[in-house]
């Protein structure tokens, strides 16, 4: 399982991508794409649609089952990763290049974790 | 507490995801995944552990009345050697379980039955014998492979002569490498292939006799993907305690020529059918997702996943008689309705 020193996680398996300009990049784990095994679908919200800190943006759905993707910040959707939309295999190809969304207007933010914290918290499970 | 079948080591050496099922503990995939494992059975072959399933022998002079009052098909005209698809149900017509019957020979007959329902099926028959008849449930001495896929007959043929040749029918006492084997021309995934019955001393070393030949393990995830692209029924699904096969698109299986338990309230019009939909809107139906038409709420989803065939989102599910006539549903998935044309089942149907 990958985990990459220059991003953020969260306890929930999303990771982040400061961008700079207060825009954040987001997407699922390593951990998260490979537990959830083959992705078909993913939803997710429109450009200028407001997100929730802890709250579901948006859904994946693997074969097995369908997962939540939660939000680390509040804030507003500036982006939606098009490629992934259409071709959502991507997350389990590359998770950490297959971003879903991008966010900027940041009111709001769960602790983020490092890389080292995230990997203990993906032993844990 | 989960039981743990014969073949539990090896589904760890294997990668296997593990996961509890019908009080199993049995692997849900192998690390190359379901769609990976759903494209192996249907262009090569792919085995799974099926060992969870029950299995009882019922045997005496009275047995094959007895298999008629109890089952909605008739064995009556079966020989030996083959095998048939029934259902076992209530007296008001809903479903006690879904099995196989294999005859033997005269007076001597082997049911596979799932494995949620193993003892409930047990009792259930047990309560209902008469006459001359013994009845035992053997399921914790018997192991079950399942060999699916197109490729899986040249891979029998590498360990025997003695293979049956029509769909639904067996060989007993088959010899695969050096192992006894009761050998069923039978599956579960739309594809030709065997139902491998032993031992469980034996069942380890045949699987790996199976892995020698490049045969890939397979988990419950490609078999569920698998069967309902199949259009076959699952118990808790297509057919339950709630659910008549008579509703189910399984009225093949109902010989009203003949007295059952049930017969009387399977011999009425039914009031819902189950039908195949596929989703033309992006997302997956899962069970118990209402259907509509228009504001109308006009069934329920039995089962839903994604047909890695098809490349699109399809579902099972029961709905009025009505709305069976209609070609266009919606579907609510988590507070979104997804729009869903009917269409034929199986989904999938291989050449032959």
């Amino acid at each position: 399982m990958e985990v990459r020193e220059e991003l953020k996680y969260t306890a929930t398996h999303e990771w982040v991508k400061d961008l700079g300009d207060g825009v954040y990049e987001i997407g699922i784990t390593d951990f998260a794409q490979s537990e959830l095994g083959d992705i078909v679908f993913v939803n997710l919200p429109e450009v200028g649609d407001e997100v929730v800190k802890e709250e579901a943006f948006g859904d994946i759905e693997s074969v097995k089952a369908v997962s939540d993707i939660y939000s680390p910040f509040s804030a507003t959707v500036c982006e939606i990763n098009e490629e992934v939309a259409d071709g959502a295999e991507a997350i389990n190809n590359t998770p950490y290049e297959a971003w879903l969304i991008r966010v900027e207007n940041v009111t709001d933010s769960v602790e983020l974790l490092d890389a080292q914290q995230y990997q203990e918290v993906c032993e844990h499970e | 507490m989960e039981k743990k079948t014969a073949l539990y080591e090896m589904h760890e050496k294997c990668g296997g995801k593990i996961v509890p099922f019908a009080g199993y503990l049995l692997p849900v995939q192998y690390p190359k995944g379901i769609l990976h494992e759903h494209r192996t059975v249907r262009e090569h072959v792919g085995m799974f552990d099926v060992s969870h399933m029950g299995e009882f022998i019922m045997k005496g002079k009275d047995a094959l009345a007895n298999l008629n009052n109890l089952l909605t098909n008739s064995f009556t005209t079966m020989k030996d050697g083959f095998v048939r698809y029934t259902i076992m149900c209530y007296p008001d017509g809903t479903t006690v379980d879904d099995l196989l019957v294999y005859k033997r020979k005269d007076e001597d007959y082997l049911l596979v039955v799932n494995a949620s329902n193993c003892e409930k099926d047990f009792r259930w028959m047990q309560e209902h014998l008469f006459g001359e008849v013994e009845f035992e449930n053997i399921s914790d001495q018997v192991s079950q492979i399942a060999l699916q896929g197109p490729e899986a007959v040249s891979i029998i043929e590498q360990f025997t002569d003695d293979i049956p040749a029509k769909n639904y029918s067996f060989r007993d006492n088959v010899s695969i490498g050096g192992y006894n084997v009761l050998l069923s021309r039978t599956g579960y995934t739309g594809e030709d292939g065997f139902e491998l019955y032993c031992r469980n001393e034996d069942v380890a070393a045949l699987w790996q006799l199976l892995l020698d030949k490049g045969v890939e393990p397979c988990g419950l995830g490609a078999r569920d993907t698998l069967r309902l692209e199949a259009g076959m029924p699952l118990y808790g699904h297509e057919l339950s305690d709630a659910i008549k096969p008579s509703e189910s698109a399984l009225s093949f299986f109902i010989k009203l020529d003949k007295d059952f338990i049930g017969k009387e309230e399977l011999a009425k019009t039914p009031e819902r059918k189950r039908i195949g939909l596929i989703l033309t809107d992006r997302g997956i139906a899962r069970e118990h997702c209402p259907v509509f038409q228009g504001e109308k709420e006009v069934g329920f989803v039995t089962s839903g996943t994604f047909s890695p065939t098809l490349n699109k989102a399809v579902a099972m599910a029961i709905v009025s008689v009505e709305a069976a006539e209609e070609n266009e549903f919606e579907i609510e998935v988590r507070g979104r309705h997804l729009k869903a044309e009917k269409t034929a089942l199986p989904f999938y149907k291989r050449n032959k």
